[in-house]
């Protein structure tokens, strides 16, 4: 996985409360062997009409967002169903920072194998920066991720939390699985272990 | 210290824990499905890695399964990407050596109604699966929550998972719940409440009088919805009604190791004094049959209500998505629940797809005709319980009142196979989700209790079952 350092990009505004994962990549989409492609069906029933063509009233077919890397939502993001087609999804858009007051807990695990970053911030502060992000192309933002800051376009600072262990895996761009298996003698105790406590299992 | 019940499950499975509090917690069973594994199992080639423990993985199709007779097997399924997903499946297992329902076995069918009928769930354990309502499982007191591909590949390769643990929230149903009023009432009352994000962050024990009267289909119906209240599970600690149903099951230990296995999930309890950092209680004599109106699960009232108002709500927010919702349903603010009429009704899924359901269903269907405008459909959750329906003869009541009855599969619960809703058409649904698209592009759907969606079906419109 990439590593992840700053981000600095346009934010597009999605105040939608409950985005979830059926929006993000509906089902149809789904059926896919790979993890790759997928950005061109991101949130794909608000994104086209129904002949194909772009909605021009979804905010990435608008000038200005088109490039955006950012989106800042309402509460509740990624809310449904465990696909991690959503966040490789959006991932393949260009998306590298989602703002939002909440998310669920499946996306929000799934954003950081996919070098994602998901911000839960209070309200008053995803309202300020739904505010830069309705200006567009004028009011980029930039997230460091080292610091837990973001800046906005007037020089605004806001700080954000973050879990040590999934901060350290995003800037260092590691791989769960192999971290995981140096600790294969461990594992391998707690087996033997619950041989003898609960032989059934 | 006096524990929670997750407290207990989450300490029996920790093998290691770092110094920042992150855990690797050991993972008893894994399922797997063809939609959220063939990435994983790509995963595994490209690094070279095995299966650790294929004894632990259980495998079936079911999100893309045609629910009509598969006469030519896999190879007849006419959706390229559908059949190429479930031949990944298969090819899959075969190569990494993992146990697999094939399509032509009678065990097949959704994950969830499968792993509890095989006695692979069983109480106390880690149960993981590439799909959000894992939290079924939880019904017999196991931690089981939905993971992503690049965690079922995680758990492939070490059996493990890497965790941080979630706070402890109860939901306690006191007293008993009147006649027509059923499990799948009280999950969507408690997501009414909560809201869908309410329980982010938490695993939801759900406890109370009203808990225990309930089968275990009731209580898999309860949990399977924890998720919808953004919770990570739901968990009902086991009793006699637990063991009564695992008893003689495939998986189920038997003889010595029952009674040895039966004894430790008599310590499967919260304890007097433990605390919880969220409780909620609620009056199950108090409920009544509810249904969603919107395009979320908590968009749900009582089936006596009326569409809500954007105004009835003071969040913006909520007011703007109540107005979207009430839009895309092509409803009017104000509007009684019961004036609403229905075009489909589709029966089943891992929520509502289990025996019990399809008896409740046809106890209301019984010498009843399903409306003229209605088209209504019935997909078992497995094929032991099809089975099973037509050695009771429920399929005779259903097909002589004018529903199609199929095979196993999730079907339109989240219609990635032929069933699904045309542009516009509207749903009585026992399944899990009402968002916008869910059960096809356009389409709206009304979550329902098993009995209600029988009485939708045969009024036309959302219906109180106690009336019928």
């Amino acid at each position: 996985m990439e590593k992840f350092k700053t981000v600095t990009g346009v934010a597009a505004p999605m105040p939608l409360i409950n985005i979830d994962t059926d929006m993000i990549i509906p089902k149809q989409y789904l059926k896919t062997i790979k993890r790759s492609g997928l950005g061109v069906h991101a949130f794909a029933e608000m994104r086209y009409n129904e002949d194909g063509t772009e909605n021009p009233d979804f905010i990435l077919n608008q000038a200005g967002y088109r490039n955006a890397s950012i989106i800042v939502a309402g509460d509740n993001f990624g809310c449904g169903s465990s696909r991690e087609h959503a966040p490789w999804a959006i991932g393949d858009l260009g998306i590298k920072v989602v703002i939002s007051t909440s998310f669920a807990d499946i996306f929000y695990g799934n954003c950081f194998k996919n070098g994602i970053l998901p911000i839960v911030l209070p309200q008053e502060q995803v309202d300020l920066l739904m505010d830069d992000a309705h200006r567009g192309a004028n009011a980029t933002l930039t997230i460091d991720l080292e610091k837990q800051e973001i800046t906005g376009p007037d020089g605004g600072m806001i700080k954000f939390e973050l879990d040590s262990f999934k901060k350290h895996c995003l800037l260092e761009g590691l791989d769960d699985i192999g971290q995981t298996m140096q600790k294969e003698s461990k594992i391998t105790a707690f087996e033997e272990q619950m041989q003898t406590s609960v032989p059934w299992i | 210290m006096a524990k929670t019940l997750y407290d207990k499950i989450w300490d029996a499975h920790v093998a290691d824990e770092a110094k920042d509090g992150t855990c690797l917690l050991y993972i008893d069973r894994h399922m797997v499905h063809e939609v959220t594994s063939p990435q994983a199992f790509e995963g595994l080639r490209m690094s070279n890695r095995k299966v650790r423990s294929p004894e632990k993985v259980l495998a079936v199709a079911d999100h893309n399964v045609p629910t009509s007779p598969m006469l030519n097997g896999v190879a007849g399924i006419k959706n390229d990407q559908s059949r190429i997903q479930i031949q990944a499946l298969e090819a899959n297992v075969k190569e990494f050596g993992i146990e697999y329902f094939d399509t032509n076995d009678k065990r097949r069918g959704v994950v969830h109604i499968v792993g509890p009928e095989q006695g692979f769930t069983l109480p106390g354990m880690t149960i993981v699966c590439g799909d959000s309502h894992t939290a079924t499982h939880g019904a017999f007191g196991a931690l089981a929550h939905g993971i992503g591909t690049s965690e079922v590949e995680h758990v492939l390769a070490t059996q493990t998972l890497i965790q941080a643990k979630s706070k402890n929230m109860r939901v306690t149903i006191n007293g008993t719940l009147p006649n027509g009023v059923t499990a799948k009432d009280i999950t969507m009352a408690v997501i009414g409440k909560i809201g869908t994000a309410g329980g982010t962050g938490y695993v939801i024990e759900y406890a109370g009088q009203a808990i225990r009267e309930l089968s275990m289909e009731g209580r898999m119906t309860v949990c399977n919805m924890a998720i919808e209240g953004g919770a990570r599970a739901g968990l009902i600690a086991p009793d006699e009604v637990t063991y009564a149903y695992l008893k003689g099951k495939p998986r189920a230990p038997k003889a010595e190791m029952w009674d040895q296995a039966v004894a430790y999930w008599k310590t499967l309890f919260t304890d007097n004094d433990a605390k919880f950092d969220l409780e909620i209680e609620m009056d199950a004599s108090k409920m009544i049959p509810n249904a969603t109106w919107g395009t979320s699960p908590q968009d749900v009232l009582p089936i006596d209500a009326n569409v809500p108002f954007p105004t009835d709500f003071k969040d913006p927010a909520r007011q703007d998505a109540t107005q979207r919702a009430i839009d895309y349903m092509g409803l009017e603010a104000g509007m009684k629940l019961t004036d609403i009429k229905i075009d489909r009704v589709f029966m089943g899924s891992c929520t509502n797809g289990r025996i019990e359901d399809l008896r409740a269903a046809a106890e209301v269907v019984k010498g009843r005709k399903v409306s003229g405008h209605v088209d209504a459909m019935i997909v078992p959750g497995s094929g032991l319980v099809k089975i099973l329906a037509e050695e009771e003869g429920l399929d005779k009541i259903f097909i002589e009142a004018g529903f199609d009855w199929r095979e196993p599969g999730c079907s339109m619960c989240l219609a990635m196979n032929d069933d699904q809703l045309k542009p516009g058409e509207r749903c009585a649904s026992t399944s899990n989700r009402n968002f916008e698209g869910r059960q096809g592009f356009k389409g709206r759907t009304h979550l329902v209790s098993p009995a209600m969606a029988a009485a939708a079906a045969i009024k036309g419109y959302l219906t109180d079952v106690r009336d019928i």
